[in-house]
């Protein structure tokens, strides 16, 4: 090796940059593999956070002839969980949901979407109710507004009817503990006192 | 024979009632083929949020469907294409657009690509120059060359 000085250390640098390509690939692939763990990474985050939510006017599941606005369910922070009789994964959510609403810790109003009457009044029967009110939307209109493209989720609403979280795939124990009372405490502590229902 | 020649006309008389059950229950309905190319230009470009590697026009999910019946009855409110864009970006986010908007949060995305041809280019500039050296030093380059080529 009888290189001019000052070409040496360029190309001992030089050589390093095919290893520092093929690293900067594996980190990205690993960051990908780290990122696809996520159970629910598919999950599109809804634009409507932090804004009102959208006006609607809604027949009862339970009281034909009774529709419901979005203005009556102000004053208290609700949970709004869409389902329906079609739709495996409610089940397998039905359990937490129930165990939830027994907490009495918010009103937890159920959106059937999608649906027939007969079937959903049968769902509810089979399994229990944990709603407080179930409110119907079989045309799908008022779910366009809302954003919802799939069955379960779950919106969070405060008493001054701002979407505050909103969750996509079926509620666990987990995310209602991690995810969901956090931002009702914060949700609570901005209002100034805690309204339990 | 027959008989197998009936069975053949059946088969042939069911298949195309089954297809039409697998698609939608009530097609759209267009007024005309200007309505409807209009249509299908504008849902081609958006994302069914469902069923995400498909577009709004290939899906069969119940949403797209609801989603294709709302740009239409949108459509004939007489709202243009950007409005009705505008109208699914407020409920289900940028993520409907195959062509998102040119922001700062989606410069890496746009840019991105352009960035990596740059710096290959810039890689690929370098190696020639340096090969392409004055012969005073071509030499030493050759030999330094093929020791680096034996060590790789």
């Amino acid at each position: 090796m009888s290189d001019t000085p000052d070409s040496a250390p360029r190309k001992s640098t030089m050589r390093w940059i095919p290893l520092a390509i093929v690293a900067a690939l594996g980190v990205l692939l690993f960051a990908g593999v780290l990122l696809s763990r996520n159970p629910n990474r598919d999950a599109l985050p809804s634009p409507l956070i932090g804004k009102p939510a959208p006006a609607f006017r809604l027949p009862v599941l339970h009281e034909a002839g009774r529709l419901v606005t979005d203005k009556d369910l102000r004053g208290a922070p609700y949970l709004l969980n869409v389902w329906g009789s079609w739709c495996p994964a409610c089940r397998d959510e039905h359990p937490v949901l129930t165990r939830f609403a027994e907490t009495k810790r918010l009103r937890v109003i159920g959106f059937n979407w999608k649906d027939e009457h007969a079937d959903a009044l049968r769902w509810l029967e089979q399994f229990g109710n944990p709603y407080l009110m179930v409110l119907t939307d079989y045309d799908g209109k008022a779910a366009i507004d809302w954003g919802i493209y799939g069955a379960p989720e779950t919106f969070l609403v405060d008493g001054g009817g701002i979407i505050r979280w909103k969750y996509v795939g079926p509620l666990t124990d987990e995310v209602i503990a991690n995810e969901l009372l956090p931002k009702l405490a914060q949700i609570d502590s901005q209002a100034g006192e805690g309204k339990p229902l | 024979m027959r008989a197998l020649l009936l069975a053949f006309a059946l088969m042939l008389s069911g298949a195309p009632a089954f297809a039409q059950v697998a698609t939608d229950a009530t097609p759209l309905r267009f007024a005309d083929t200007a309505e409807e190319t209009r249509f299908h230009a504008l849902v081609s470009e958006l994302r069914c949020v469902m069923c995400q590697n498909q577009s709004l026009a290939d899906s069969n999910a119940q949403i797209a469907v609801d989603l294709r019946r709302e740009v239409l009855e949108l459509m004939r409110k007489g709202k243009s294409d950007e409005e009705i864009k505008d109208f699914l970006v407020a409920r289900y986010g940028e993520f409907v657009l195959y062509r998102p908007q040119v922001e700062s949060k989606t410069w890496l995305l746009w840019f991105g690509p352009a960035l990596v041809l740059l710096a290959g280019g810039i890689i690929v500039v370098g190696a020639v120059r340096r090969r392409s050296r004055p012969s005073a030093q071509a030499d030493n380059e050759r030999t330094a060359d093929r020791n680096e080529e034996q060590e790789w």
